[in-house]
């Protein structure tokens, strides 16, 4: 089902246009101190939009590719956004949600990260009823959550399967690093894709994986990647929510980088060989458009290379020729919607057999969103 | 008012007092006098722990001032929108309130074993447990009425607290562990457990992509206050604040507790049980973290995960240190801290002034408050000497 949003602008372009606004002036002339009226009354745009981090919104990582996505939404006409970073996931957030609604008088919110879903974006939703809460994260269940919230997630692991072939015939030493921060089924997803990729063009590429433990641990991701050099590994990758000093440090020590959530390219010059990027200024501009002009959104959205939810960087300088051959054709594969990861006989790398011969699982298969296994390859444990 | 305080300005009393000085041929009544100089001193006292760290805030907010002139903006606008955020809406004062109540209680966990002359930085740890300790409780009364899990939740998670905060005074008064470091690596080893617990054994297997224990169930929510969009946290808050004021400042034990802040050496010669008072004071600081852990969890996240590590409990030393350990002012400072936590968004939303804005200008108050310390029990001659020998010292 996909209900219609209830919001002021078509009404705005409508006859009746002046009594809200004639309305609004009335009630700051009677309210004087309400702040929450002010915003409303002089705004011309007919639109605000907030969107909340839960880190630095210049991290080169997670938050950084989230608020490119709202750089290109503030240049459409109309549309004004209001950000605000480092919002952890405690009450704070809530607060932040009712400071844009009630002073800056927001009417649709990109509240980013993956934590603030519950209880945060639930318990506001169900206060400001008129508000839109646009999610990442992919978690809406129709019928159990409210009508004035939406989730949407990125395959990014399509993204990373390129990458893994890019490295798998970059790599000399046949052995890859990922550092990661939690042994959960998105990050597994990520890690297996990019191992299913380098192998599907190197079969004696293997990658190592560190669990760092939580989502930004600099040090620690400093130290997992030293001592995944230091094991002889010489192309490296991630996922945490800043890759900034993995790819930094990698460049420093002479080993290849593939980058994840944003395009670090600028960091590592050298040793940057493509990278898996979130694009959700697409996503944003698609949502912006079904809500201005009224239509009905998809409460759960997701989408991959096809849909154009997630982008492949461009190639860096040490890339082979027959490097980028191999990941253009999987590449179209994917844009061609004939791609699929998953697909028996695939085995874990303690030598189970986790999808049968002549079975798949495609990109929206849910039996993909409880990956609990690393395939055969990966060299780590999953807790 | 620390000890420190009363000794520093009853040592001005004496020495000022006619008895002690008998050369003041200017003054026959001497008991007289006596008694109108205690007064003096008294109220000069008062007026001292008003005055200076008044003082303090106000070079803060000038320095803050130059800081925010310096990146190009006008310093009353801030403050103006730093107030709006803060206080001047029925919205943002509950805001403050909301932020403030979970440092109460932290704070208290390092003001309580400050006035034993410990430094505890325990309270992140303390706290972080006892959300965990009040998840676990839920899960295992689960049957019981939304009363009992309540009760037993809020109980479980200051008892965790305070045996974690307690281990680390044990072992300061009994193996003269330096608790500051103690403290600082439980903090270390609760995440680590947090974490692995989560992950791990007590992990709810339908939470996929964040881990956290069950859910506790919205019936075992503690909810709102009645009125006011602010959770109970900050009635157990303020509540703890009183209590443990009354219980350092106007009982025995807080006398002898006060006594080991002041003198060890002094307290042991007196007899007084100086391990078990050290024990017993991280005990109730640490009490006051986990209750504080347990409220995240039965008042707002309804779970215990990852997002349960906030930082509350390192504000809660910046807290405690700000009040300088005395539980009743406590409430102001983290009301102030709230404050300009709650008003940090505005910043960056309207200024866009980064996150770390509001850091510095807490920062900038720590520093000038804690310098403000040497001014006590000074009168303002002596002040004024003080500045100039200062003066002159820079400039030669």
């Amino acid at each position: 089902m996909r209900p219609t949003l209830r919001r002021a602008a078509p009404q705005l372009r409508s006859r009746s246009f002046r009594f809200p606004l004639l309305a609004a002036f009335a009630l700051a002339a009677t309210a004087v101190p309400s702040a929450a009226l002010a915003p409303r009354a002089e705004a011309g745009p007919p639109i605000t939009v907030g969107f909340i981090y839960v880190g630095p919104k210049t991290d080169y990582g997670y938050n950084q590719a989230h608020a490119e996505g709202a750089a290109a939404l503030a240049k459409l006409p109309g549309v004004k956004i209001r950000e605000e970073e480092k919002v952890p996931e405690t009450v704070a957030v809530q607060k932040t949600m009712e400071s844009m609604i009630n002073l800056d008088g927001a009417s649709l919110l990109f509240p980013t990260s993956f934590g603030y879903f519950d209880p945060h974006i639930l318990k506001e939703a169900q206060k400001n009823k008129k508000v839109t809460f646009l999610h990442c994260g992919g978690l809406y269940t129709e019928g159990k959550h409210p009508e004035n919230v939406g989730s949407y997630f990125g395959y990014i692991d399509e993204a990373q399967y390129v990458s893994g072939i890019v490295a798998g015939l970059t790599t000399k030493s046949n052995k890859l690093g990922f550092v990661a921060a939690k042994p959960i089924p998105q990050v597994l997803r990520n890690i297996n894709s990019y191992t299913l990729g380098a192998r599907s063009v190197n079969p004696k590429a293997t990658t190592t994986v560190i669990f760092t433990g939580d989502w930004a641990l600099p040090v620690k991701e400093a130290e997992a990647a030293n001592s995944l050099i230091d094991q002889g590994v010489d192309v490296l990758t991630s996922h945490v929510d800043s890759p900034k000093v993995i790819v930094e440090l990698a460049e420093r020590r002479g080993a290849f980088v593939t980058g994840y959530h944003a395009n670090q390219s600028a960091l590592a010059p050298k040793g940057y060989l493509t990278g898996a990027e979130w694009n959700w200024g697409k996503v944003y501009k698609d949502y912006i458009e079904w809500i201005q002009a009224g239509k009905s959104y998809p409460h759960l959205l997701r989408g991959g290379l096809k849909e154009g939810f997630v982008k492949v960087s461009p190639y860096g300088k040490a890339v082979s020729a027959e490097a980028k051959k191999k990941a253009d054709e999987a590449k179209a594969k994917f844009m061609a919607g004939t791609m699929v990861i998953y697909k028996g006989p695939l085995k874990d790398n303690t030598g189970k057999t986790v999808i049968a011969a002549g079975s798949e699982e495609k990109q929206t298969d849910v039996a993909l969103e409880k990956m609990d296994y690393l395939v055969e390859g990966v060299v780590g444990k999953t807790h | 008012m620390g000890v420190g305080v009363s000794m520093k300005s009853g040592a001005e009393m004496t020495s000022a007092s006619p008895a002690v000085a008998p050369v003041s041929p200017g003054r026959p009544q001497v008991v007289g006098a006596h008694r109108r100089d205690g007064f003096v001193a008294a109220v000069r006292a008062a007026l001292a722990s008003l005055v200076v760290p008044g003082a303090a805030f106000t070079v803060a907010l000038i320095l803050f001032g130059i800081f925010i002139a310096l990146t190009g903006h006008n310093p009353l606008a801030v403050y103006y929108q730093m107030y709006r955020g803060s206080f001047g809406t029925a919205f943002s004062f509950q805001n403050t309130l909301v932020r403030a109540a979970p440092l109460m209680l932290t704070a208290l966990a390092t003001a309580l074993p400050l006035r034993l002359g410990l430094v505890g930085l325990g309270g992140e740890g303390a706290m972080v447990l006892g959300g965990l300790g009040a998840a676990a409780t839920a899960t295992a009364l689960g049957g019981h009425g939304p009363m009992a899990i309540k009760t037993w939740m809020l109980i479980a998670g200051g008892l965790v607290g305070g045996g974690w905060i307690a281990l680390a005074g044990a072992l300061r008064a009994y193996r003269g562990v330096n608790e500051t470091i103690s403290t600082l690596l439980l903090n270390y080893i609760a995440i680590a457990l947090l974490n692995h617990l989560v992950e791990g054994p007590l992990r709810d297997p339908s939470s996929l992509n964040k881990p956290s224990t069950l859910p506790i169930g919205d019936d075992n929510m503690i909810g709102n206050l009645p009125g006011i969009d602010v959770h109970w946290g900050l009635a157990f808050g303020v509540g703890a604040c009183l209590l443990t004021w009354v219980l350092m400042d106007r009982t025995t034990f807080g006398f002898a507790a006060r006594m080991v802040g002041g003198n060890v050496r002094a307290a042991l010669l007196n007899g007084l049980p100086v391990g078990r008072l050290i024990v017993i004071a991280t005990f109730i600081g640490g009490v006051c973290a986990g209750l504080a852990g347990s409220i995240e969890v039965a008042a707002i996240h309804g779970t215990a995960n990852a997002s349960l590590i906030t930082g509350y409990g390192y504000t809660g030393v910046l807290v405690a240190f700000l009040a300088r350990s005395n539980p009743l002012a406590v409430i102001p400072v983290s009301l102030i801290l709230g404050g300009i936590g709650a008003s940090g968004g505005l910043l960056q939303r309207i200024f866009d002034l980064p996150d770390a804005t509001v850091n510095v200008l807490q920062g900038i108050l720590f520093i000038s408050i804690l310098f403000s310390e040497t001014f006590y029990g000074q009168s303002p001659r002596q002040l004024w000497r003080g500045l100039r020998s200062f003066r002159r010292g820079a400039a030669g």
